[in-house]
């Protein structure tokens, strides 16, 4: 009872209605003004606000070893922003489910998109993001022909609050140890390189086999031979020798030649692009494939294979089997309709890294859509479980874990009797979503947080 | 004892490539002087004109490819097939040897015009500068033809007939096991013919006398009335036509790409260090001992002792002769010791 008179004798009436008038000003400056979805997480990095126009950027190697990859990648970088924005003939749009876009660009907002130069090396491609992100506002960060840089974009872009959607990266890394909360892969990986090429190994080969392994000695070539390892030795063959040779070695005559009295009867050809033309084109040359060890007929393979790789090999492709993300070929109706769009464009199909690249860009754009915002902690929770169709290779999900799409694995064999120029790969097996999929606890990592 | 024959011979066919570049570097730098780090460069266009001569050869007509329906793609048919039928296939088959003939004349101008065009300019300016400006040079071309051919390798084969190995154990017995890719060894004796007729030229014509003359004493050739600079800038064209052969030849064993030339470059550098500066039985010399050394440490039972001696060995070679012996194996006493 004291208190209380206490407190009336403290406060004054004019005090209190001053109080009181404060108090509601206060309040109703930091309420919503309006009452939509997310109306509260409107500050965020690059937020677009009332801009009519949101910037996404396209981060791909334009000069360097990957440049022809990278092109290919802007292309159909370029035919996906078309589509967002309503023009061309929608490619994927028209086969995409579940789909929340509509063709007005992304949440009403027309967009736009800068272009930079990773030149395939990390400090570069960081530095171009960072510009994207810092200079030009981007929303999005996407692209990569290599897992080095991606793994370093993605750092970057999870420091920074900005969504990266990888685009050509195959280490187990990316999704792996690597993976970030803000890191998305919709490319497939070394593991599922090695799950799907297992059992077709064995029925082509026999579970008899010797195979010596040529690395290249970087990420993605220690992760595709740790793969190829665990699923050939698992059908009961021996690894001979396991090599690791320097990337952009030229001449692999010296680490080829040990092949041919080593005792070995096949073998894994684990690099990539130019490293993977040079290693195959010379083992053909010393012969390799016309000889036969242990009663057998020498074989070579080759985990990652490309339609543009496959070009650069020329005829010494032809007959190896291999796996890849995705093929121009199949003739599911999303893999059509884009083969279509890009062909009409273009005068020649899709690469693989096309493919995933555009993709990732109409994944992100629809996350968005599903979110209502573009605050980036809701788009990831969106993309996070997202289960999709009609974009190729099957029924796909983007897995909360990990990061990483689950979907149908190629395995392909260099053409024998190419009908066109572009008619490289022959479909050998569409390897089923559940034979390649893992625990993601196998590989370590944290995603990290949401807000940044 | 197989594993070393076979690799004695890959040291001895990379180390005919080193040695022609390294050749043609020691020859540009003992008559003009000039560090030239645009000759790597001039050897990916070498093999480009491989592949330029692959694309004459199969130039195409479009014909509707029916196999496509989603778009309107095309394949080319070769206008020689069409016309000349399996001759036409034969020529096609030989196209890497047709394009020495291509690359003679070619090489020959483009030494000729960046020597007189934009080298020339450089001779008394300090060697920093040459450095930067042929540096410079070798981006620029580089660039150039990569908007033109792209980055990707372009496969350019050897004719059939060369195209698989050579059982070269049965003729020296050491087992049908033993064999080795007939297109390197072809490699390998076009650079000894090449090496030996770029030492014959200079030992035993009068031309190469002068030259040699120059390259000793300049100053001296030029007060007989010789008109000395004409000669090296010749010699600097040899030096293209060089390394244009060599580059031509090496396609089918490495697919050409732009970048090719700066590949082999900080390799054949350190083979005219090691060599010595000037010394062209140096470059030759050197050229071959690190093509075997770099294949020997590349053995397994090299890297089981030594890991990754195999990327490193080229420069610690290199940094041994310089710490021992810094005008290099075959230098001249004074050359580059200060």
């Amino acid at each position: 009872m004291n208190d209380q008179k206490k407190l009336a004798r403290d406060w004054s009436r004019r005090q209190i209605l001053k109080a009181s008038a404060t108090g509601a000003v206060l309040a109703a400056s930091s309420s919503p003004m309006f009452f939509v979805k997310d109306a509260w997480a409107a500050n965020f990095r690059n937020n677009p606000g009332n801009s009519s126009s949101v910037t996404l950027g396209f981060n791909v190697p334009q000069t360097g070893a990957y440049s022809d990859e990278g092109a290919d990648e802007l292309r159909a970088y370029k035919l996906a922003v078309q589509h967002l924005n309503g023009e061309g003939d929608g490619g994927m749009l028209n086969t995409m489910t579940p789909k929340s876009l509509t063709g007005n660009g992304i949440l009403g907002k027309k967009v736009k998109f800068v272009t930079g130069d990773t030149q395939t090396k990390s400090d570069a491609a960081r530095a171009s993001a960072k510009r994207m992100i810092e200079k030009d506002g981007v929303l999005m960060v996407t692209g990569g022909s290599s897992s080095g840089v991606a793994i370093a974009v993605q750092g970057l872009c999870q420091e920074n609050g900005i969504i990266f959607m990888a685009g050509l990266t195959h280490s187990n890394d990316t999704t792996g140890k690597d993976k970030k909360r803000y890191g998305f892969r919709h490319f497939f990986n070394a593991y599922m390189s090695g799950a799907a090429l297992g059992p077709v190994l064995e029925k082509e080969y026999g579970n008899e086999r010797k195979a010596y392994h040529l690395t290249a000695d970087y990420t993605w070539g220690w992760t595709q031979e740790e793969s190829m390892r665990k699923f050939t030795e698992a059908l009961g063959w021996q690894t001979s020798k396991a090599v690791k040779t320097p990337v952009g070695a030229g001449d692999f005559s010296q680490y080829i030649t040990p092949v041919l009295n080593s005792g070995a009867d096949v073998l894994v050809l684990n690099h990539y692009g130019k490293d993977m033309i040079n290693s195959l084109t010379q083992a053909v040359q010393f012969g390799l494939r016309d000889k036969q060890v242990n009663g057998k007929n020498f074989e070579i393979v080759v985990p990652l294979f490309s339609r543009l790789m496959a070009q650069g090999a020329g005829s010494n492709i032809k007959g190896i089997l291999g796996s890849t993300n995705w093929n121009w070929s199949l003739q599911d109706a999303g893999s059509q309709a884009f083969v279509k769009s890009f062909g009409q464009a273009y005068g020649f199909p899709p690469s693989m890294a096309a493919h995933t690249c555009y993709v990732q860009t109409l994944l992100y754009a629809n996350a968005c859509e599903m979110a209502g915002t573009f605050n980036p902690p809701e788009v990831i929770k969106s993309l996070e479980g997202f289960s999709f169709d009609g974009m190729g290779n099957g029924p796909t999900e983007y897995r909360a874990s990990d990061h990483q799409c689950f979907k149908n694995v190629l395995v392909v064999r260099g053409n024998m009797n190419p009908s066109s120029q572009f008619d490289l790969l022959d479909v050998v097996q569409e390897v089923p979503r559940s034979q390649v999929e893992y625990d993601p606890a196998i590989f370590g990592g944290k995603l990290g947080p949401y807000t940044v | 004892m197989d594993s070393i024959f076979l690799q004695i011979l890959n040291g001895l066919d990379k180390g005919g490539a080193y040695a022609l570049i390294a050749l043609g570097l020691t020859l540009v730098f003992g008559t003009l002087g000039v560090v030239n780090f645009a000759h790597g460069a001039i050897f990916m266009l070498g093999s480009f004109c491989a592949v330029t001569t692959q694309n004459l050869l199969t130039y195409s007509k479009k014909v509707k490819d029916e196999s496509i329906t989603y778009f309107e793609a095309f394949k080319e048919v070769p206008y020689l097939e069409i016309w000349w039928g399996d001759t036409g296939s034969f020529i096609i088959d030989y196209k890497v040897p047709f394009s020495i003939l291509l690359a003679i004349p070619v090489m020959l101008l483009i030494g000729l015009a960046m020597e007189r065009g934009l080298i020339r300019h450089f001779y008394n300016r300090p060697h920093a500068d040459q450095i930067l400006v042929t540096f410079g040079l070798a981006i620029v071309i580089q660039e150039i033809v990569k908007s033109i051919y792209g980055a990707n390798p372009i496969p350019v084969p050897a004719p059939a007939i060369v195209a698989g190995s050579a059982s070269i154990g049965s003729w020296i017995g050491l087992g049908e096991s033993v064999v080795y890719p007939w297109w390197r060894l072809i490699y390998l004796a076009n650079a000894l013919v090449v090496i030996s007729a770029v030492f014959s030229f200079l030992k035993f014509t009068t031309y190469g006398m002068v030259v040699r003359a120059g390259m000793q004493d300049r100053e001296t050739v030029g007060l007989l009335g010789i008109d000395i600079q004409r000669r090296f800038t010749v010699v600097f064209g040899m030096a293209s036509v060089v390394v244009g052969i060599a580059g031509v030849m090496y396609t089918p064993i490495l697919s050409p790409d732009y970048h090719m030339g700066m590949d082999f470059l900080v390799l054949s550098f350190v083979v005219v260090v090691v060599g010595g500066m000037g010394s062209l039985e140096g470059a030759v010399v050197a050229g071959f001992m690190l093509g075997v050394l770099q294949s020997f440490a590349a053995m397994n039972e090299i890297k089981s002792i030594f890991p990754g001696i195999d990327q490193i060995i080229v420069y610690l070679v290199a940094v041994i002769i310089l710490l021992t012996r810094p005008r290099g194996l075959m230098g001249r006493k004074g050359v580059m010791e200060d």
